[in-house]
């Protein structure tokens, strides 16, 4: 295993390298290269700046989770989208860290209310597939200057480059927390009840249906009063769907939505887990005809994680509904869903300037090189 | 500002590319006379100006892929143009370009309050998307200060913020989906009502990309549930690092206000001799704005208060009305015609960390005092993008060299600082030259990449963004 020290050292191994390289950062998130030689990010790790005044923190992309969270608490602050921890649903041990949140823009529930990942990073720097030292963003979270190829970074997976540093935007804490449980609704109103709330003026950072219990669960967020005026407002706004149960204990809220976050219904199931984005609206539709799966709905509907019979072919329920279907487990190589030609095209041949001598997590994500598109 | 040298042949071929335009547009949708086309010699950047070979005003993305075919195929540059209302000069035109300006295409196209969603063309205003929702109380969050004229292929082009921005984000963060027409005239769609990519996110690349990587025809944007009510309060303070640091605490102590707005002493005076806001005559004042239902306003704005008076304030207004909180915005809102009336002006648009705020603002003063030119500071303080602007006297010789020299070394200083450029205005051709003083050569290279996979032959607004030096050799093959 190769494991650089600096990000120097990166750029000289990348730019050595002859063989495809297998990007890891704590690899724990299931979605990897099939082959080539493990290039680790864990021992380019440590937070290098954090401005709690600035709203701002700085890291080497191998610093673990755990370490940037304890960081962020110590000044009652947090990671705004709330990244999931695989390891509970891929049954994958180690240690998750900021670079492998970034590579797979991991988002948890509150996606719905602050955006992805990718809306929080303000900077990144990396090495492309030359073994060329990059940067782009900063440390400020407004910048136009140039491209946004932060955004780009976020979700590529280590195709376009690996990441060195990363930078975030990190918000106050939550303060209070209460959780609404609405009982015993159908997938289609539930969608409706959760885009009821998502379209109130309530601020709800949280919004997921469990269909086996037939559970839907609306979170707010924010000073104790406040909280507790909203939590009464959306109640009655939703006494029409069902009546709903406050949870206001902090800590019985937060287990619920770490369930959610985690997928922890699917743990230790059998079968493959997919990951489904559509519009709500569509959701009851997509649901509907995965008769044989188990589903859990998450982003108030718009996202769909799916425990389907082993080589369902899931992406076939999205016929004719705009959306994409992602394999987080299972034996097909074939993770990612199509895209459009057009669209495959500009991605593979952004791929190639990237990385032209394709060695960065060949065969993950899309064609492996333009040339054989 | 250096331009490239029009392509002569490009300029020569002048009539057989307008009569192409003119067999696949309808005869109102060209402008090719040397008087009308003086319109779009420039954008809100003003003091450069250049006509343009002509003018195309399509109406449908069908009309803007067949103009892009036409000038691919006979290799004449494109600027495309929102409003034209950038402050750097993003759709400058060029004397051998064409001009598409999609003004024309303005319709809502589906509005979707269960998914939050609407879809317009991009020629629609900022304010009319915010307009076409309003009634059922939704908004459109980004709202840059231009809002009124601006167009969302701007918005998006620019990636444009606005004063609210630490709550609610910029363009880029509330933008889900765009149909775009590709230089070569092919159209592509890219994300859409559902969240995020399921490849890579060429969205979040798109936004930001200043027109050079195709034309934007139309957007699905996400829209918001208003909040029941917002309030502000303003603060006065005797120097701008205890306002500073009082925005340093206020983000510290866990309020998330939905904007942070900084005005020095300049401003301060300008703005309330011009609008009669009854500001205090201080030396920093603050205006801050929280949201919620009536309790909520209270709870946040008691923190904030506290925090406010522990650094001594000389002024804290709280607005008990709708009345007061308009007059408390009212100064900040004409901050830039008040000074306007002073002189003529430049205004920047750098983004530094929150706490090199009093020293940014120090050597602002400093540079001030040894360029012999006023600086008034007015920006956005949550978030450290500042808007220094600087008088001059246009009819004065010199005085507009003098000023962006003393800007250049602003926006220097800004990078020194650990911050950016630009922040919400875009590079255009205004910061084009100083893109070397916050990227090397290489960082550079990557980006120029990027648009070499987009428009290989580098037409579309070639001149902008880049130093021209830098994209030479891609200009010119």
């Amino acid at each position: 295993m190769l494991e650089p020290t600096s990000e120097a050292d990166l750029a000289d191994i990348i730019r050595r390298a002859s063989e495809p390289l297998n990007i890891r950062g704590g690899g724990t998130r299931g979605i990897s290269a099939p082959s080539g030689q493990v290039l680790s990010t864990r021992s380019l790790s440590g937070i290098e700046l954090y401005e709690p005044g600035a709203l701002t923190l700085v890291a080497k992309a191998g610093t673990p989770m755990s370490e940037i969270e304890t960081a962020l608490a110590s000044e009652n602050q947090r990671l705004p989208f709330e990244p999931m921890d695989h390891r509970a649903v891929l049954g994958t041990d180690g240690v998750p860290t900021i670079g492998g949140v970034v590579a797979a823009n991991v988002s948890g529930p509150r996606r719905i209310q602050v955006g992805a990942c990718r809306d929080s990073l303000i900077g990144v720097r990396f090495v492309d597939g030359q073994g060329t030292v990059l940067k782009n963003g900063g440390r400020v979270m407004k910048n136009v200057t140039g491209y946004d190829l932060v955004k780009l970074m976020a979700g590529s997976y280590g195709t376009l480059g690996v990441l060195s540093e990363v930078a975030f935007k990190v918000l106050p804490g939550v303060g209070a927390s209460a959780t609404l449980t609405l009982r015993g609704l159908p997938v289609p109103q539930a969608v409706q009840a959760m885009s009821a709330a998502l379209g109130s003026p309530f601020e709800v950072s949280g919004a997921a249906h469990d269909p086996a219990r037939q559970e839907t669960y609306l979170r707010l967020e924010g000073f104790a009063d406040s909280v507790e005026y909203r939590a009464r407002m959306l109640t009655e706004q939703l006494a029409s769907f069902a009546k709903a149960d406050v949870i206001s204990d902090p800590d019985l809220s937060a287990a619920t939505w770490k369930k959610i976050r985690d997928v922890e219904p699917f743990t230790g199931a059998d079968g493959d887990v997919w990951r489904i984005s559509v519009k709500p609206s569509d959701t009851p539709q997509v649901v509907n005809r995965l008769s044989d799966a188990q589903c859990l709905l998450d982003w108030g509907g718009g996202l769909i994680w799916v425990l389907a019979p082993t080589s369902t072919d899931v992406r076939a329920t999205l016929a004719g509904i705009p959306g994409h279907a992602t394999l987080v487990r299972g034996a097909s190589t074939v993770r990612f869903h199509p895209e459009a030609p057009t669209i495959a095209a500009l991605s593979a041949t952004l791929r190639e300037k990237f990385d032209p001598r394709a060695i960065l997590n060949t065969g993950l994500m899309g064609v492996a090189t333009p040339a054989a598109a | 500002m250096e331009m490239p040298v029009p392509n002569a042949n490009v300029v020569s071929r002048k009539a057989r590319l307008v009569e192409r335009l003119r067999d696949v547009l309808p005869s109102d949708a060209v402008i090719d006379d040397e008087f009308e086309t003086r319109a779009y010699e420039c954008d809100a950047l003003t003091a450069y100006r250049c006509p343009p070979l002509c003018v195309v005003l399509p109406r449908t993305t069908e009309e803007v892929s067949a103009v892009l075919k036409i000038c691919s195929d006979m290799g004449v540059p494109v600027v495309p143009r929102g409003a034209g209302t950038s402050l750097a000069g993003g759709a400058l035109p060029t004397a051998d370009s064409v001009i598409l300006g999609v003004a024309r295409m303005n319709d809502v196209l589906e509005t979707n309050y269960d998914d939050r969603y609407i879809k317009v063309q991009t020629g629609r205003t900022n304010l009319s998307v915010t307009g076409a929702v309003e009634a059922d109380d939704f908004f459109y969050a980004p709202d840059p200060s231009s809002q009124l004229a601006c167009a969302i292929a701007g918005n998006i082009a620019m990636n444009s913020g606005g004063a609210h921005c630490l709550k609610y984000g910029v363009t880029t963060n509330n933008l889900l989906g765009v149909k775009m027409v590709l230089m070569d005239g092919t159209v592509v769609e890219v994300g859409g009502a559902h969240l995020d990519a399921s490849g890579y996110d060429l969205l979040g690349l798109i936004c930001g990309s200043e027109g050079q990587l195709g034309v934007v025809t139309e957007a699905t944007l996400r829209i918001l549930r208003k909040p029941e009510g917002a309030r502000p309060v303003l603060m006065g303070f005797n120097s701008n690092e205890v306002a500073g640091a009082c925005v340093s605490d206020i983000i510290k102590a866990g309020v998330l206000p939905v904007a942070i707005e900084f005005m020095d002493r300049p401003v301060i005076r300008a703005t309330d001799a011009f609008s009669g806001a009854g500001y205090p005559d201080c030396e920093a004042l603050l205006i801050v704005e929280v949201e919620g239902s009536e309790a909520e306003i209270d709870e946040q704005l008691g923190v904030i208060l506290q925090i406010a008076r522990k650094h001594d304030p000389v002024e804290l207004r709280e607005s008990k009305s709708a009345e007061e909180s308009a007059k408390i915005w009212l100064g900040r809102k004409s901050a830039f015609g008040a000074m306007g009336q002073i002189n003529d002006y430049m205004c920047l648009d750098g983004t530094i960390p929150v706490s090199s705020l009093p020293f940014v603002l120090k050597r602002i003063g400093e540079l001030s005092q040894d360029y012999g030119l006023d600086v008034g500071n007015v920006f956005h303080a949550g978030d450290g993008n500042m808007h220094p602007l600087i008088l001059f006297d246009a009819n004065k010789p010199g005085d507009l060299e003098r000023c962006e020299a003393m800007g250049a070394d602003i926006l220097r200083l800004c990078v020194e600082a650990g911050g950016c450029l630009t922040g919400e205005h875009g590079v255009g051709i205004e910061k084009r030259d100083l893109m070397v003083d916050q990227f090397t050569p290489e960082d550079l290279d990557i980006q120029m990449k990027v648009k070499d996979v987009f428009d290989p032959s580098w037409l579309l607004n070639p001149a902008k963004v880049f130093p021209l030096k830098s994209s030479e050799t891609r200009r010119a093959a």
